[in-house]
């Protein structure tokens, strides 16, 4: 048994037959073809493959892809506009926010939706915002340092920011 | 085993000539970044081959018993199934290796799939291939297997009772092995010691928890020949050699590639049952076979760390001179031995001495089997447990001479004067100035002024507790003489016909960024931009044999063999050049995108580089081309060191800790990025910390791992830390010509023993002594409630530390 579902990933629409069963995560790497969501736990304890669903972070290990019908998501692949990486990615790059990379997807999606509730959060808004994405490499620091990177540049207008640059 | 510290070539400062030294010690941001924050760079389980198929293994559900019967015609029944194979069907595949030789080490064979028996929960019995990861795995629940459980034993001191259930029958018993170091008289030391401090510690065992999983995906060619195999590991070239005789191919059949790999801790630095499963089935079945290791699988099938029982003694004179120090350990091997099991505890015996003057050191150590998963190396492996040791006897030490922690320290330090300093368990550190760097920390972390609040703290019933721990740990490694599988690394560098440079390393990064420092380092010898050099690493074809990243070594051993490359790149350029100029290559500089003869004439570096490939004109005797290589052999380990200072608050009602301040100084030699250093220090001493305070692998006594998932095995989150206070003091190792030494595992040896003086030291008055990690709420409650249970020492709750050590022991 399968049932068709239409998923909006990062703009395009996505059509599959898909078991009722198949996690969302599963979806984005298999049917879709996205690379950047990752896999980390199955359990939705790692954080690892969270994306936005309809703007909103959701961990995708726990969706199923029927669940998400008819909706839009929102990964990593899914912030830069061309060339011009998001405001997120710049403050990870920046502020050496990553080592091995693997839980970075999923901390920069999570930053997405903290700075989206909170556009100047305090160093305790961010760890507490992002406590349900686990780092093994960072010790979270330069994360922290990152997403304040970032609630920077995104509290500056766009124009501004690239005078500055 | 380490010969006298010297470089083999004469060392240069980095920032030598004119117009380099442009990028070393920069906090260039890194090269790796944009694919990742883009989350388009590939990680194994990333991979989709035409054709390819999913593997998922069956796995036991208990920690010791006889496999009766396997029937596996449900699971081929399964719409989609390829195909089942158990070890009937692998007998000629693995064993799984250990790269260690002991004289009286045992071996137990180490079959891919269990063998009539099973030793450990989570041991393969079966492997199922589907043409989808879901069916794979819906088809390995549906293996059946009929158990007869054995007794199990999964305690370290009862494995060794002669009534204990045996892991190994053959052996028996479950002793794997004994290891002396002993040098100095310590029996004399031990005599005329003024007091001798003991103390029994069990450092638990830990889970690496790398964030990706391991994952293998292998190809095979039959027409050519050719197998290719990627793997989540820290050592692709090991593994080709591992994995040509796994499966009996001739090594040069075999490619592996180490793609985007997404942590290691250690944990990837092994040969895995599954990385010989996997190829093995791609040449069975015809089709590349995918496996990806879920989170569960994680905890239970890939190796664990620590995992030590210690009884540590020191002793003393009256003045708080050490006279010895002696450490009885009994180290957990698991099931079986992976890579390196057994050589992890020797590790520990040798890093005994710490950065004090021992002059007689005994470290007895007896490797355990118990059904449990393999040990091996963990972050830092060997060295965490040594420092932790060495660290706790010394604090209880201090306690116990009334003296302060950190003047005791001092006391016994080796002075810098006495570098290169040979201690008795027979190692040579190469370079250190301790003095500094306590100094440094106490400043920073405002000791004096922690050490008068605790005072007043203590009289209103505040139990502010300050930890300290100056750390030397062992890191390049290393000298072939003292390494398994050979320790000298691979570099090559190629200026390619339009200037743009290829690095090829041997190393093989997963995190730690030597695209980028490799790049810093390349461009200041060669006079170019580092975003022209791409550094290319973990591809067995690419790349000439190398021995991987680990034990902090990549930068220190595979940073200098690049170093040693440009060096007759160099030669090359300034030979030809001066050819050109009609000047002497000893007159031929190289500047930023030029080479300049003295008196001015100069030549384009393009030109130069073209002129060396299209080879029309140059010197007699010149190889064309500009591709050079080094195998850099270490004369010595390094050893950097540091200080690190903690402030806690414990609440003595529910045992919580109160992490206030951290304040770390360590020194890694010549940094080429700060930035990059920064990042591996704080995360070393996260997970340092996490040691310390939550994490623990837990089996129960029937072998059932109790802490198999993220919920219950508690890897630190983000609200968990403050922020971390870094300093550093730079003390260059003469050992390579870079001076550089290691950063990758300081945090986390340091600050795990950090953070327990601290508590422990809180909690003095209340005469609780030392408390075993992790120091969860409970167990800190537990110890002070015992503490008070003692009459005496209640009644020491609001007296200083050494009245209330005094109190103690009376």
């Amino acid at each position: 048994m399968t049932k068709n579902v239409t998923i909006i990933v990062n703009g395009v629409d996505r059509r599959a037959s898909v078991e009722p069963r198949l996690l969302l995560v599963h979806f984005l790497r298999e049917n879709a073809g996205l690379t950047g969501t990752h896999v980390g736990c199955e359990t939705s304890l790692c954080g690892a493959c969270t994306v936005l669903l309809d703007g909103q972070a959701v961990k995708s290990c726990t969706v199923l892809a029927v669940q998400a019908d008819g909706r839009k998501i929102t990964t990593v692949e899914g912030l830069a506009t061309g060339d011009q990486l998001h405001p997120i990615q710049e403050g990870f790059w920046e502020e050496h926010g990553l080592q091995c990379g693997f839980c970075t997807p999923g901390m920069i999606m999570c930053s997405h939706d903290l700075l989206e509730r909170h556009p100047n959060p305090s160093d305790s808004d961010i760890r507490e915002g992002i406590n349900g994405n686990l780092c093994r490499c960072t010790g979270y620091q330069h994360i922290v340092a990152a997403v304040k990177n970032a609630a920077r540049k995104m509290s500056t207008p766009v124009a501004a920011r690239a005078g500055a640059r | 085993m380490a010969t006298p510290a010297k470089s083999p070539v004469p060392r240069k400062k980095m920032n030598d000539k004119a117009g380099n030294g442009a990028w070393v010690g920069k906090r260039m941001k890194r090269k790796e970044d944009p694919r990742m924050i883009r989350g388009i760079s590939h990680y194994t389980d990333d991979l989709k081959l035409a054709g390819m198929v999913h593997c998922a293994f069956a796995r036991s559900p208990h920690a010791h018993a006889e496999i009766q019967a396997i029937r596996t015609d449900a699971a081929k029944a399964l719409p989609r199934v390829i195909a089942v194979y158990t070890s009937a069907d692998t007998t000629s595949l693995g064993p799984v290796p250990c790269a260690i030789q002991m004289p009286d080490l045992k071996i137990p064979r180490h079959p891919v799939l269990a063998e009539g028996r099973v030793r450990y929960v989570g041991e393969p019995v079966a492997v199922v291939v589907a043409e989808d990861f879901y069916t794979a795995r819906d088809a390995a629940e549906l293996v059946e297997v009929d158990y007869e459980p054995l007794p199990v034993v999964t305690d370290l001191e009862k494995a060794l009772s002669k009534d204990s259930p045996l892991v190994h029958e053959q052996f028996k018993s479950n002793q794997a092995f004994t290891h002396q170091l002993k040098n100095g008289d310590v029996e004399a030391a031990f005599k005329k010691a003024d007091r001798i401090v003991k103390q029994r510690m069990m450092n638990q065992r830990l889970a690496p928890i790398a964030m990706e999983p391991r994952a293998v995906v292998a190809e095979y060619l039959p027409g050519e020949n050719r197998l290719t195999v990627w793997s989540s590991t820290q050592i692709p070239h090991l593994l080709k050699t591992q994995i040509s005789l796994l499966v009996g191919l001739p090594e040069t059949a075999v490619r592996v590639i180490a793609p985007e790999v997404g942590g290691g801790f250690g944990s990837k630095l092994n040969v895995y049952g599954e990385e010989g499963v996997v190829p093995w089935l791609a040449m069975k079945t015809g089709r590349p076979v995918k496996w990806n290791e879920g989170r569960r699988e994680n905890f239970m099938a890939t190796i664990h760390g620590r995992d030590a029982l210690n009884d540590v003694e020191l002793a003393l004179k009256k003045d708080g001179t050490i006279l010895g120090l002696r450490a009885r350990v009994l180290a957990d091997m698991g099931a079986y031995h992976q890579l390196l099991t057994p050589l992890i505890p020797q590790l520990t015996a040798l890093m005994h001495a710490g950065c004090y003057k021992i002059p007689a050191i005994q470290i007895d150590i007896v490797g355990v089997f118990t059904n449990k998963m393999s040990t091996d190396a963990y972050r830092g492996a060997g060295r965490p447990e040594a420092t932790f040791n060495v660290e706790r006897i010394m604090e209880l030490g201090a306690r116990e001479m009334g003296m302060d922690p950190a003047e005791f320290r001092r006391k016994n330090f080796p002075l810098p004067k006495e570098f290169p300093y040979t201690t008795v368990t027979g190692l040579t550190y190469d370079s250190a100035k301790y003095q500094e760097s306590l100094a440094k920390a106490l400043k920073l972390s405002g000791y004096d002024s922690l050490r008068r609040r605790q005072k007043d703290g203590w009289k209103k019933g505040k139990y502010y507790g300050i930890g300290v721990s100056t750390y030397v740990e062992i890191c390049a490694i290393g000298p072939s003489a003292a390494t398994p599988a050979g320790g000298w690394e691979s570099g090559t560098v190629r200026i390619e016909p339009t200037g743009k440079v290829t690095v090829l390393t041997g190393a093989s990064p997963h995190g730690q960024g030597e695209e980028t420092t490799f790049a810093q380092l390349v461009a200041d010898q060669l006079g170019v931009d580092p975003q022209d050099v791409n550094v290319v690493h973990g591809d067995t074809l690419a790349v000439p044999y190398g021995i991987g990243t680990f034990g902090s070594r990549a930068t220190a051993v595979g940073g200098t063999a690049i170093y040693m490359a440009t060096q007759k790149l160099r030669t090359k350029l300034t030979t030809l050049a001066a050819h050109l100029l009609g000047s002497k290559p000893a007159d031929i500089s190289i500047g930023r995108g030029q080479l300049t003869a003295k008196g001015g004439k100069k030549i384009p570096f393009g030109e130069l580089v073209l002129a060396a490939y299209t080879a029309r004109n140059i010197p007699p005797g010149f190889e064309p081309a500009l591709e050079a290589t080094h195998f850099f052999e270490p004369s010595n380990f390094t050893f950097p060191f540091g200080c690190h200072v903690c402030s806690v608050e414990v609440d003595i009602e529910t045992g919580e800790i109160k992490i206030e301040k951290y304040v770390a100084v360590d020194d890694c030699g010549n940094v080429i990025n700060p930035l990059l250093v920064a990042g591996q220090i704080q995360g070393g001493i996260a997970q340092g910390l996490g040691q310390a305070l939550w994490e623990e692998v837990i089996y129960n006594e029937d072998g059932q791992l109790v802490t198999g998932t993220l919920m219950d095995y508690a890897v630190p989150k983000a609200h968990f830390f403050p922020d971390f206070t870094l300093e550093h003091t730079v003390t260059p190792s003469p050992v390579n010509p870079m001076g550089v030494k290691g950063v990758g595992e300081a945090g986390t040896i340091a600050s795990t023993p950090c953070i327990v003086n601290a508590v422990c030291d809180a909690l003095s008055p209340l005469g609780v002594r030392h408390i075993e990690m992790p120091l969860k709420p409970e167990r800190v409650w537990n110890a002070i409630q015992a503490a008070r249970a003692v009459p005496a020492i209640a009644a020491a709750a609001d007296v200083p530390p050494k009245k209330a050590a005094v109190r103690r022991r009376a």
